[in-house]
Order: structure tokens, then C-alpha cells, then sequence
């Protein structure tokens, strides 16, 4: 059990975080080309199921699996998205991304008032918290 | 074991074959007094439910019927607007039937090829080596499944959320697939499936797992 990467975008497709931590391949694309990808993923994915499903929804896309990974998605009434990589061993991890959203997103950057949020989050204390969140985790666990 | 369809892509992207299996019915009925509590707005010409969800009436729903007449895109069958038959107050009371819109053959093989690029961007975003494309994709609603085979047709089947994996009847669509549509001597390949034996077979298949099955649906 791993988690490879995190990123958050705001409503807007800015990606206003973005941190690695196990990730044994790069996309061969710069970061900003990376993000705008992501982005459009996730954003062509809500739009697709919305469209194929059969049935109403509650609350949408929930994670994708490869097989190698799984993308776990998160998405908060103000449009802000979490989006966690981990590997496929990991079980729903829809508690944890809210967790991230409510406790640590809420707490420290929205109730700090020099923290501009539609901008990339330059946060220290943001950072190492949500650092040390992740790496608290029983999914996140290196060796194998 | 509910299957809500079955999609088969080919390695162009382009939807070979469609089939749905189990519909879930999404319609409700409802009579409304003059000012209208919805607001209804025109998006790809239909008319959808823009806001005002209530009673099983969701955001996203179209019109199906008015007093029931159908209705065709934005027009009732006579030719008028739905729009200005519900701003009349004359009209009312008024019956109108919401549903989920049905997917036009047309917008089937661009959700197809939307999922093909999809299913590519995946594999390229991956942050581990040699990662295949999107295999199973969760939602609240449906699970979709998706198989590639080495020849690079892509499976595709919608399932219950509660449902465990498909794996198996994937592959035995594939089988199907191999013996029935890719035998018959008039089938080019990447081209859509016509063949009535994999139709009846499929068919058949399909009924077979949703028969084998730890639970029924709505239990």
C-alpha cells in the first residue's frame, strides 16, 4: 500500500497543490501541462458519466482503477477537487480526502487571511501539516 | 446481478456495438398549478430541469411529455414550443413527465470515443511504470467496467454499483465477440457489429449472469 501523489485544484482548473510522495514515473510534461491535463480528465470524466449513467447521482465520480493504480476523487459543493493517487490496495479513501478538505484545508488556509485562495497555496504550515497527515496514514506505508 | 449495458470500442475509438440491457426507470409524472416551482432552460435541444429538484424531479432531467403528448427535442408533436405551452397560464393545471434523457445513437459513439481518449489520458497520467488504461471506473450510480484486449477492443459494461467484478463476463463477451461477430464472413473488421448470433448470444449471456447472482436488484 502506497499513495503516490495529491493534487487540488480549485474550481477554476487552477492546481493550487500539488505534492509527491512515491511516484516512480513522471509524465514526461512539464508540471503546468501535467495539472491542465489532470484537470481535463477529471473534468471530461464528470461530464461523461453524468451523461451515461442510467440513474441520478448523489455524489458522482468516486475513484478509477488501472492496473497499477487508483485515483480517488473528492469534490466539495464549492467546486474545489482532491484528487489522490494511491495504489490498488487502498480502500475508499472518501473519509480521508474529507478530512483534508475540512480540517486541514478549512483550517489553514481559508481562516488565514494571507492566503489568497484562488493561487497556488505557498502555506508552510499547510505543507508540513498535510506532510505529516498523509504520511500518518495506515495506507501509506513504503516498503513492500 | 444488473447490467445496465454493454458498449464495445474499437481501436479508433469508434462505437462497433451497443446494447442496452436493463433500464432503470427514472420517469416521474407530475401535475403543477400556474406559477411553475422549476426552472426549465433549453441545453442541446431539449428542455432540462435547470433548478427546483423535488420529488423525484432532478436537476438534469428533460421533459418527456406534456399533458400526455410526447415531446420531440423542444417541440410538443403538434409543433409548439414547450417553453411558451408552460409560460401559459392558460394551460394550466399542467402534466408534465420528467425523465433521465435517452442517449441519441449519435451522442453513444461520442460518449465511445470520449472514453477512449479517457481511458489513454489514464495510462499517461499514471505515476507507476507501465500502467494499462481505466479498468474500472466507480460512481455512485453505475460501475463501468473495461477490458482491452490485445487487439485493442475495448468492452465496455455498466453494472450496478453493488456489483462485484466482471471479469468473467467480460470475457465472455469477448469469447462471444471472437466466435460470432470476427467468424461471420460478411463482418469487416472495425466496423459495427450486425450479426443477430451475437445479439441472441449475448443476449443470452446477459440474462444467464443476472439469473447467477447473490442478490436481486431493489433487495
Amino acid at each position: 500500500m502506497t499513495i503516490y501523489n495529491l493534487y487540488i485544484f480549485d474550481r477554476f482548473g487552477t492546481c493550487l497543490f500539488y505534492q509527491e510522495w512515491n511516484r516512480s514515473k513522471q509524465s514526461g510534461m512539464s508540471k503546468d501541462e501535467e495539472y491542465k491535463l489532470m484537470y481535463g480528465l477529471i473534468f471530461s470524466i464528470k461530464s461523461f458519466i453524468s451523461r451515461i449513467s442510467p440513474m441520478d447521482f448523489k455524489d458522482g465520480f468516486l475513484n478509477y482503477c488501472t492496473n497499477c493504480y487508483k485515483l480517488h476523487f473528492f469534490e466539495t459543493p464549492s467546486g474545489l477537487k482532491f484528487i489522490l493517487n494511491s495504489s490498488l490496495n487502498v480502500g475508499p479513501m472518501r473519509e480521508i480526502l474529507q478530512h483534508l478538505y475540512s480540517a486541514i484545508y478549512v483550517d489553514l488556509i481559508v481562516r488565514n487571511p494571507l492566503c489568497p485562495l484562488n493561487k497556488p497555496i505557498e502555506s508552510m504550515l499547510f505543507k508540513t501539516k498535510l506532510d505529516a497527515y498523509i504520511r500518518g496514514l495506515p495506507a501509506f506505508t513504503t516498503d513492500e | 446481478m444488473t447490467v445496465y449495458s454493454v458498449y464495445i470500442i474499437n481501436r479508433a475509438g469508434g462505437l462497433i456495438y451497443q446494447l442496452d440491457h436493463a433500464n432503470p426507470k427514472t420517469e416521474v409524472e407530475k401535475t403543477f398549478s400556474y406559477p411553475l416551482e422549476l426552472t426549465l432552460k433549453i441545453m442541446d435541444e431539449r428542455v432540462v430541469v435547470a433548478f427546483g429538484q423535488r420529488d423525484g424531479i432532478h436537476v438534469g432531467h428533460t421533459v418527456l411529455g406534456v399533458n400526455g403528448e410526447q415531446v420531440k427535442g423542444r417541440q410538443l408533436e403538434d409543433g409548439r414550443e414547450v417553453l411558451e405551452v408552460i409560460a401559459n397560464q392558460e394551460n394550466y393545471p399542467i402534466a408534465i413527465r420528467f425523465g433521465r434523457p435517452k442517449l441519441s445513437t449519435n451522442e453513444r459513439i461520442m460518449l465511445a470515443s470520449m472514453f477512449h481518449s479517457l481511458y489513454a489520458i489514464g495510462s499517461q497520467l499514471s505515476p507507476e511504470q507501465r500502467s494499462s488504461g481505466i479498468q474500472l471506473l466507480e460512481t455512485d450510480a453505475f460501475k463501468l467496467y473495461c477490458y482491452q484486449t490485445l487487439s485493442g477492443i475495448k468492452l465496455i459494461v455498466l453494472s450496478d454499483p453493488r456489483q462485484g467484478s466482471m471479469e468473467g463476463l467480460l470475457k465472455k463477451i469477448y469469447e462471444l465477440y471472437a466466435d460470432y461477430a470476427l467468424k461471420n464472413p460478411f463482418y469487416s473488421i472495425d466496423m459495427p457489429v450486425r450479426c443477430e448470433l451475437f445479439d441472441l448470444n449475448l443476449q443470452a449471456t446477459l440474462d444467464a449472469a443476472e439469473r447467477s447472482t447473490f442478490y436481486a436488484p431493489g433487495s
